[in-house]
């Protein structure tokens, strides 16, 4: 397996014999910075242009198929248009807090980048509590949408910014537990830690039945986290227009729409890596030349490629089901999915205490 | 109908009667709500269903025509009284008889500036409230300095009017609130993806809980009737698309029935066959859309493409032989404008060979889903007595267990003698008016199918004078639209334009009936009731 770190270790070492160590600490903090936005972007242009391809597929329709090869550039197209739209500034409005929210809400998932385990060795920071700083950067997410609700003076934004609260602290719980169910499975909240935990089997194999209720809680809890649907209430667009975002125009929306398809791809990726090994590729014990070969895969491809697999899943759900409720919603949160989270993790725990895993 | 005249001339001494097709009662307009309250509670008249208030002007009284259905018994009767002060004409509400009756008596408010004394509610219902005239007086002054278009926004106010007479007989006015001073009001419409059109509700919320909604209508108000009696016969038949614009064909037979058993006029069996087949394919197409909308409203977009594979494939049909894919002009007095497409027959049965497949799609996709069912089971239960006191006729009416199809109560065309099931439930909630509309495409698909293959030989339309002119007196005609009981009221003074030409929609018993179906429940339920009761705005608003 290539180990990126080879890379990163090459340029440090280079950096440092010409400039000094401070100057050094910064040229790489900017590369990262730039290198992050860079694939941020990307990854959400593409993002869109697989969902309403996808979308389209679902409803016997062809989706963008005009600008460019098979549409590959309407997404580009799509941005350039978000760029140059005029930001409408409303009345009765507090300014300051109305041009926060989105950048709150795009912060906090571009945050949640940092520990994401791209490949061997490519990973912005790894520290010890790596998973519990992405829980803890993605909340930030809200603060964001309620801000921008409350900030828009408007009924509807407010209705919206509201519901998403409720729903964000209720899901909150759900996403933390069958996290949690999983560090203690791994026995360590470090993310490269949990993806080495995972280099002879991924968890989702390893973990028995605790894994897997798991990761199904984890795709629920992830859904409406990311408010899509079927939990996509706060934007519920025939009940309230848009939600949360409807005073919004230019880039200042496009924030909550990138932010939107960032944090499916966020959500993906920490299932990924909870359960579908990051990005260590398909190993199966005894078969060893079936793991070398697999190895020739580059590590990125795998995170990337088992990301998006994961996002099928969720688009999936949104094109097909209905709407929630706000108060389903909250019932299935509370009566369903918590107390069933509780005791799988009371097992996942008996599990790992008497070493009954493969 | 002779005992009823019988029973009624022995209780009111004063009422006068006019034998016709519907039994007319003239009673004056002290006597109304106590012979009204004797039709609706005595066991054996039981007219519980207020099927229209027809507002009249006849120069000089004003006045109203009550229509009045028992649906124990199917009969019917209309009540007239009409009263001859033009600056305050004054007649007892019936709000408290019919539920309906409410909003009823608000539309002939609008256009007459009759005061219905004890109504709850006495606010104009589809003009601004800055309008000044009545419109559909005769004496309207239609000028446009009357009610210059309006530079500024529209006044709207908190308040309503209820008039009552005191002890002294003199008529009191006082004003009530329709909203209290903290209520969080929020507006859902004009502008909104979930009131198909622009219709508004102003609601009254406690955090997601809906505490009372008032319906406001009338933003598309087109002065339908006040344009009809300017227009000679045949020319007001174009409006009848613009109702509801996918019950065009419904629409079309309805005024033409009405025009033709005025006149006199047979038309031919293939004229009939044609207009029936139309209708039903009408109906499935109706039905197909607000499967895929009432979807779409719940967050279910991919369903709305799947039934709008059907309708467009119904559509292709129509355009085939009508020219248009929507506001068709087909049915006329006489018959249909143009004789059927080559290709009808086979185009019918290729979407009756599909047509069950892509229903069994749709209960697979949609149905029976557990969010869907979470979504719509109980919610917005209408009771039978509710249905018929508010008037909601349709599938919506059929699914709280009221058999309410025209073509089956008062068969019209050749109904009577085809073969079909009239869909009914007993839920009365959201899930049966879905299904029951699912069902009725079913039923609509038996009726083609007997048709196809038997549509005779002969003229499509029958030669009708150029310059059609009615008899002097009035006519009634209910058909079975796509959303519910349609009604059209003609009164002719023997001209070839109408007097009086009523349309009674089935769409604003709907609408009404949305604020007692939603009290206490969630805003999303606004939505998916407000989409189960499938109300198309245009019609309502006329």
């Amino acid at each position: 397996m290539f180990d990126f770190s080879l890379i990163t270790e090459w340029i440090n070492n280079a950096l440092g014999t010409v400039f000094p160590g401070w100057l050094v600490t910064t040229i790489e903090c900017l590369m990262i910075g730039v290198g992050l936005l860079l694939v941020y972007a990307l990854l959400a242009l593409f993002y869109i242009y697989y969902e309403r391809k996808l979308c389209a597929a679902f409803q016997c329709r062809l989706g963008p198929d005009r600008v460019g090869p098979w549409g590959l550039l309407q997404s580009f197209a799509d941005m350039f248009k978000m760029l140059i739209k005029e930001l409408i500034t409303l009345n009765h409005v507090d300014k300051f807090l109305f041009a926060l929210a989105p950048y709150l809400v795009i912060i906090a998932s571009m945050l949640a980048f940092a520990v994401l385990p791209w490949g061997n060795g490519l990973q912005i920071i790894d520290f010890n509590i790596g998973i519990f700083f992405l829980i803890a950067v993605s909340s930030i997410g809200v603060l964001g949408i309620l801000l921008a609700g409350w900030s828009s003076n408007n009924k509807f934004t407010l209705i919206g910014a509201l519901r998403s609260g409720a729903q964000m602290v209720s899901y909150e719980l759900s996403i933390g537990l069958s996290v949690l169910t999983m560090v203690v499975f791994a026995g360590t909240m470090s993310v490269g830690g949990i993806v080495e935990a995972q280099s002879n089997l991924w968890f989702i194999f390893s973990g028995h039945i605790p894994a897997i209720i798991a990761f199904i809680i984890y795709l629920i809890a992830g859904t409406a986290e990311t408010n899509r649907g079927p939990f996509d209430l706060p934007e519920a667009e025939s009940e309230l227009t848009a939600g949360y975002h409807t005073e919004y125009s230019g880039i200042h929306f496009g924030f909550f729409y990138l932010a939107e398809y960032l944090n499916l791809f966020i959500v993906s990726g920490t299932a990924a890596l909870l359960f579908f090994g990051g990005w260590m590729p398909l190993h199966i014990p005894g078969w060893e030349a079936f793991n070398h070969i697999m190895d020739f895969i580059p590590g990125v491809f795998w995170f990337i490629g088992k990301a998006i697999l994961l996002s099928f899943i969720i688009i999936w759900f949104k094109w097909t089901y209905p709407r929630l409720r706000i108060d389903q919603l909250l019932s299935l949160e509370w009566k369903y999915l918590l107390p069933i989270n509780l005791v799988n993790l009371v097992i996942m725990v008996l599990i790992v205490v008497y070493g009954i895993h493969l | 109908m002779a005992n009823i005249q019988d029973k009624i001339a022995h209780l009111f001494p004063e009422a006068t009667f006019e034998e016709g097709e519907i039994l007319l009662i003239n009673i004056p307009a002290g006597k109304l709500h106590e012979l009204a309250q004797t039709l609706r509670d005595d066991n054996e008249l039981a007219f519980d269903f207020l099927v229209t208030i027809v507002g009249m002007d006849w120069g000089d009284r004003l006045g109203c025509i009550y229509y009045l259905t028992s649906t124990k018994n199917n009969i019917h009767v209309s009540v007239k009284t009409s009263v001859e002060d033009r600056d305050k004409p004054a007649i007892p509400s019936v709000a408290d008889l019919w539920k309906i009756a409410g909003i009823f008596e608000r539309e002939v408010y609008d256009f007459y500036g009759i005061i219905f004394l004890g109504n709850p509610d006495m606010r104009r219902l589809f003009l601004s409230i800055d309008w000044k005239g009545y419109p559909l007086r005769k004496d309207y002054d239609m000028s446009s300095d009357q009610n210059p278009v309006s530079i500024e926004n529209e006044r709207q106010s908190d308040f309503t009017t209820v008039y009552e007479r005191n002890d002294k007989g003199e008529i009191v006015s006082r004003e009530e609130r329709v909203f209290q001073e903290d209520d969080f009001v929020v507006n859902i419409g004009p502008q909104h993806p979930a009131t198909h059109g622009v219709l508004r509700f102003r609601t009254a919320v406690d955090g997601e809980t809906i505490q009372k909604i008032d319906v406001y209508c009338g933003y598309i108000h087109r002065g339908v009737e006040k344009l009809c009696e300017n227009l000679q016969y045949p020319q007001t038949l174009h409006f009848m698309d613009r109702l509801d614009y996918f019950s065009a064909h419904n629409y079309h037979h309805g005024l033409c029935l009405c025009i033709e058993k005025a006149a006199g006029i047979e038309i031919s069996r293939r004229a009939q066959v044609i207009r029936v087949m139309m209708d039903e394919l009408s109906r499935i197409a109706s039905h197909c859309l607000f499967i895929g909308t009432f979807c779409m409203d719940l967050g279910a977009t991919t369903m709305l493409f799947y039934t709008l594979r059907v309708r467009e494939q119904i559509l292709d049909i129509m355009e085939k032989t009508c020219g248009a894919r929507m506001t068709f002009n087909y049915d006329c007095i006489g018959g249909v404008m143009q004789d059927l497409d080559k290709d009808f027959c086979k185009d019918v049965k290729e979407l009756l060979a599909v047509l069950p497949k892509n229903i069994a799609e749709y209960n697979k996709l949609f149905t029976g889903n557990v969010i869907t069912k979470n979504r719509m089971e109980g919610v917005g239960v209408l009771t039978r007595e509710d249905a018929i006191s508010w008037s909601v006729t349709g599938p919506s009416g059929r699914a709280s267990g009221w058999s309410c199809d025209v073509r089956k109560t008062d068969p019209y065309s050749i109904y009577s003698e085809l073969d079909f099931d009239e869909v009914t439930a007993t839920e009365g909630d959201s899930m049966a008016r879905f299904k029951c509309r699912v069902e009725e495409m079913v039923q609509s698909a038996r009726i083609l199918e007997q048709l196809v293959d038997n549509i005779p030989e002969g003229e499509y339309c029958v030669k009708v004078p150029k310059m059609l002119k009615l008899p002097v007196g009035h006519w009634f005609q209910l058909v079975e639209g796509c959303r519910g009981a349609f009604g059209i009221y003609i009164e002719s003074d023997g001209s070839a334009k109408p007097y009086r030409l009523k349309i009674v929609p089935p769409c604003l018993p709907l609408a009404a009936v949305v604020d007692h179906l939603t009290r206490g429940q969630k805003i999303a339920d606004l939505i998916t009731i407000g989409g189960s009761l499938d109300y198309i705005v245009p019609d309502i608003d006329r």
